[in-house]
């Protein structure tokens, strides 16, 4: 670490963390709820679970994000971060609207739409406080010696993502409307701007870790998002072709989110690529595990299992079914919960000065959750695939199909034990790594 | 080979013309197609408040409706064809806990005047053209 203030990363990384913990657990109920053991159901009915499941994911995600960025942007940069206090208060407002935001959900207080579920009032703060994160990353950009490409695409990333925070606000009587409006945050953050601020953290990554030129690195990151803009912006139109607009989507929408795996292959060559080119072999061995699989399991969870059932003639069968759990799962683990855990994987022995590079702990971790996050995809995809033959091509009523795939929730639930044991590891190494420490600033 | 700026060039330029191209065909979309297919013109006061109850109960954090929402109870979109109207109104007003095939849901115990909004709503959500969705079960004996 060379810059005092990047050590305001560790408290982002900690609520990331934290929330993790507390999105499991609210998995866990649901898993057991859709095995048939809902005894909880009158505390936690299941769409409060799955509104609070889903919205601690984005927090988590967002609050990795910005640790990520509050320390790669310094060292960019060269320049310490403008105001350090401002991004504590940051971190704790941040936190203290997530927390508001998920005790209003178990007392029916939310708006209701599928992730945008945060009340209104909330929303207001959280653009409050996205702000502040963004003045204070332009404004130690703007302060800086240097502006790399690294640190622009992935301050574009953070940009374009405030940005497209602000369609899901507008409200429309007209449920197709806003259907329509609600994918251009949504769609657009996870097949668009994330993929950005997941490239510009990847890319700082290989550029520490395996000692290639910048300019190389650099260079492929552009072609990299080059690749998710072109497929991702139409591909949005894969959203579209039954909510009740025109069928010209299903041609766009078709074709494109076709396209939209290369990004996530160019991901994957471009980190096993740079890997290999290499000469400087980095000691952290925990981080260039997370940082080589980010980069293929975000391919094969967010591309491949996407492109299953992108086609408009396959979508018909499988739209809102568990075939959609089954690549989300995969795909927010590899593309966006990895790249969390490779930066800090990679900034904890920086930031605290302890040398735990390659831990059978950090191993374990690495491989525990991966096997568990596969094995629950897995049964998401067979429950899914059961579910849409059953109900969609044979007709069979929606309760009774649901009896019968039960025993793939069981499945699943198993697999995320395995899954959670890798995330303890992973938690109890982070804690282990203890506090940032001004005794860690080399020059 | 392939250099920096023509790199960043790609990256620019694809994403400025894609860009355009969806601008383009939202406005199409939402100035022709969807107020034809989804009948506008029924979109009354009702409706709209079946919409708000729709949200601030977050139905869709169990339902789907357009495929829309979560996986753990019944795609509502022609709930009213298939159940009728009366069926899916006792639902809406039961204090009684309902639990079909063992599946709780809240028990909303929703007035008479909140029910009818909800049921508006789902009538004027059956009727939106989906370009084919919900299949019909071809398989069906």
């Amino acid at each position: 670490m060379k810059y005092k203030s990047q050590q305001v990363a560790y408290w982002f990384f900690a609520l990331s963390m934290l929330l993790l913990a507390l999105q499991i657990v609210y998995g866990f109920i649901m898993g057991f709820a859709h095995m048939g053991y809902d005894g909880l159901h009158d505390i936690f009915p299941f769409n409060t679970c799955r509104a609070v499941h889903t919205n601690l994911l984005v927090v988590w995600i967002l609050s990795g994000f910005m640790g990520a960025a509050y320390y790669i942007i310094p060292e960019e940069a060269e320049n310490e971060l403008v105001n350090v206090k401002l991004a504590y208060i940051q971190l704790i407002t941040l936190a203290l609207v997530g927390v508001a935001a998920i005790i209003g959900y178990h007392f029916n207080y939310w708006e209701g739409r599928k992730f945008l579920e945060i009340p209104r009032p909330l929303d207001y703060l959280v653009v409050l406080n996205v702000l502040t994160f963004l003045g204070l990353i332009l404004a130690t950009l703007y302060k800086g010696k240097k502006r790399t490409t690294t640190s622009l695409v992935l301050t574009m990333g953070l940009v374009f993502a405030a940005l497209l925070y602000l369609p899901g606000m507008i409200w429309f009587d007209n449920q197709t409307m806003d259907s329509f409006f609600r994918w251009w945050v949504v769609h657009l953050w996870v097949e668009g701007v994330w993929e950005l601020i997941m490239g510009g953290i990847l890319a700082f990554l290989l550029i520490k870790i395996t000692g290639v030129d910048r300019e190389v690195i650099e260079k492929w990151l552009y072609v990299i998002v080059g690749l998710t803009f072109i497929s991702g912006i139409l591909g949005t139109g894969h959203h579209y072709y039954y909510i009740g607009v025109d069928k010209t989507w299903l041609i766009v929408g078709g074709i494109f989110s076709a396209l939209e795996p290369l990004a996530f292959l160019g991901m994957a060559l471009f980190a096993v690529a740079m890997y290999r080119k290499g000469e400087k072999k980095h000691p952290n061995k925990t981080a260039l595990n997370w940082t080589l699989g980010t980069a293929i399991v975000s391919f094969v969870g967010a591309g491949l299992l996407g492109l299953a059932h992108t086609l408009p003639q396959v979508n018909m069968y499988t739209h809102g079914t568990l075939v959609t759990a089954m690549h989300g799962h995969l795909a927010f683990w590899g593309a966006y919960g990895m790249i969390v855990f490779a930066i800090i994987s990679y900034t904890m022995p920086n930031m605290t000065g302890r040398k735990l590079f390659n831990t059978n702990t950090g191993m374990l971790a690495f491989w525990l959750s991966n096997i568990g996050m596969l094995g629950m995809t897995v049964a998401f995809g067979v429950a899914g695939v059961a579910q849409v033959y059953l109900e969609r091509k044979v007709g069979i009523e929606f309760g009774l199909v649901q009896k019968e795939i039960q025993v793939h929730f069981f499945i699943l639930v198993c697999c995320a034990t395995l899954f959670t044991s890798g995330i303890t590891l992973y938690i109890y190494e982070f804690i282990k790594y203890g506090r940032p420490s001004n005794e860690a600033l080399v020059d | 080979m392939l250099s920096k700026s023509q790199a960043r060039t790609f990256f620019l330029g694809g994403t400025v013309i894609t860009f355009a191209i969806f601008l383009g065909l939202s406005w199409n979309s939402l100035s022709n197609a969807v107020p034809k297919q989804t009948h506008e013109e029924n979109l009354t006061d009702q409706v709209v408040r079946g919409k708000h109850l729709w949200e601030s109960n977050n139905c869709m954090g169990c339902h789907t409706i357009f495929g829309e929402g979560a996986y753990y109870a019944p795609e509502l979109t022609k709930v009213i064809d298939r159940r009728g109207e009366p069926f899916v109104k006792a639902v809406l007003t039961s204090k009684a806990p309902w639990a079909p095939n063992g599946r709780k849901m809240v028990a909303y115990g929703f007035s008479e005047n909140d029910a009818d909004d909800l049921v508006a709503f789902f009538k004027w959500i059956g009727e939106v053209d989906l370009n084919g969705f919900p299949p019909e079960p071809d398989l069906k004996q």
